[in-house]
């Protein structure tokens, strides 16, 4: 739940990029966990869920930033909760319009992209206090971030659960699926496996950085 | 209503379906609160009772929105529900037990964000429950959630005594823990018929 607080003046590619990987909302701040589990059993299901929170979080942070002056401190959480709660009414709608076969798979998760605390940690975060141009980049990174995360997990599950990938069968017909994959309980292990390769990736980083420092 | 079926809901909200391990739900106070076991306990007792008063408010709203025919509404009128409830347990427990307030910390307005509670909401509409069906589906999955709670919390306690790489401290350990409590769940799936 480490938010970094410090938010220097940047560039805009660095506001964009910071989603993306330095402070990924998935692997390295760890927020918004629920539908990143509950959703990934298929990378079709994890692409649907992370096109829909990319697309609340992107209005929510327009929407927010654009009314931070306004809004009395108060009861901003209230309101920042109640533009979430708009905006995913209208994604759940327009997934059924899109394919009702698809909010089916979903479910109630849809609905549930309101408690996504990545993105009511955004807005109380970002949006209330950074203008509308600098919260639409940092909207669209964050989202780009989340939906590659979400894409990532999924992928792996769907791989080893069920052999294939987007539905189409990737390994040869002697594949014996690994069903724990697409088990509540294969969410946790897959997760717990990125999250490795990540802690990983940022310790031979920092050792290799002060290596150079020595030297 | 009989009283065998009550009985069976409130086990499958408890174990079989249970919200934190078989749902995902709640995920976020799962993996922040469970540090140490009396802290979990009253996250626990607190999301409880939240999500007893919510399911009670869900079930009247949900009456009121079929009977003047705006479904849209749904979504916003929990949400806004459920944060008040929320804002009142935390005044509750400021004024009782100020020290449980600060260990709660963060987490304590962080209930309104927890799935688990708008997930029981709308589970319990989209199954038409009625009164006293919603009344032990919510305290069905407030004991499972406490149950889920107290088990990590327990394993987690235990667990900073052990020998773990550094490399896998924090998160990724709590998950793979989490993983083997589930699997464990799935067990309790053979007590439904």
């Amino acid at each position: 739940m480490a938010i970094d607080r410090k938010q220097i003046q940047t560039t805009a590619s660095d506001e964009f990029l910071k989603g993306v990987w330095k402070q990924n909302p998935i692997f390295v701040q760890v927020l918004g966990m629920c539908p990143v589990l509950a959703v990934t059993n298929t990378a079709k299901n994890a692409l649907a869920m992370g096109l829909a929170t990319a697309f609340v979080l992107l209005m929510s942070n327009i929407v927010v930033s654009s009314m931070r002056n306004f809004v009395p401190k108060q009861v901003r959480i209230v309101t920042f909760i109640l533009v979430i709660a708009t905006f995913v009414t209208v994604v759940d709608y327009l997934i059924q319009a899109i394919s009702l076969e698809q909010h089916k798979s979903l479910g109630a998760f849809i609905s549930l992209i309101v408690v996504n605390c990545l993105i009511l940690g955004r807005a109380e975060a970002f949006a209330s206090k950074n203008t509308v141009w600098r919260s639409l980049l940092d909207g669209i990174g964050m989202g780009l971030g989340f939906c590659m995360a979400l894409l990532c997990l999924g992928g792996v599950r769907e791989l080893f659960g069920n052999g294939s990938l987007f539905g189409v069968p990737v390994f040869g017909e002697h594949f014996q699926p690994w069903v724990v994959m697409v088990l509540p309980a294969g969410g946790f292990f897959a997760l717990a496996a990125w999250l490795l390769l990540f802690n990983w990736i940022g310790e031979v980083r920092s050792r290799r950085a002060k290596l150079e420092d020595v030297i | 209503m009989n009283e065998t079926s009550l009985w069976s809901l409130f086990i499958n909200a408890c174990l079989i379906n249970n919200f934190v391990l078989v749902y995902f739900l709640g995920i976020c106070p799962f993996l922040g609160v469970s540090g140490k076991l009396p802290t979990a306990t009253r996250m626990g007792a607190a999301v409880t009772f939240v999500m007893l008063i919510s399911s009670i408010c869900a079930y009247g709203i949900q009456a009121l929105l079929v009977a003047i025919d705006a479904p849209y509404l749904k979504l916003i009128s929990f949400i806004a529900v459920i944060a008040s409830t929320v804002q009142l347990v935390e005044m509750f427990i400021q004024k009782v037990s100020p020290a449980l307030f600060r260990a709660l910390g963060i987490f304590l307005p962080l209930i309104t964000t927890n799935c688990a509670i708008l997930g029981l909401a709308l589970f319990q509409t989209n199954r038409g429950y009625g009164f006293v069906q919603c009344i032990v589906y919510a305290l069905g999955a407030g004991a499972g959630f406490t149950l889920a709670l107290v088990l990590i919390a327990g394993l987690r306690e235990k667990l900073e005594l052990a020998k773990t790489p550094d490399l896998v401290k924090g998160t990724a350990i709590t998950l793979v823990l989490a993983g083997l409590l589930s699997l464990c769940f799935m067990g309790f799936a053979g007590l439904s018929k």
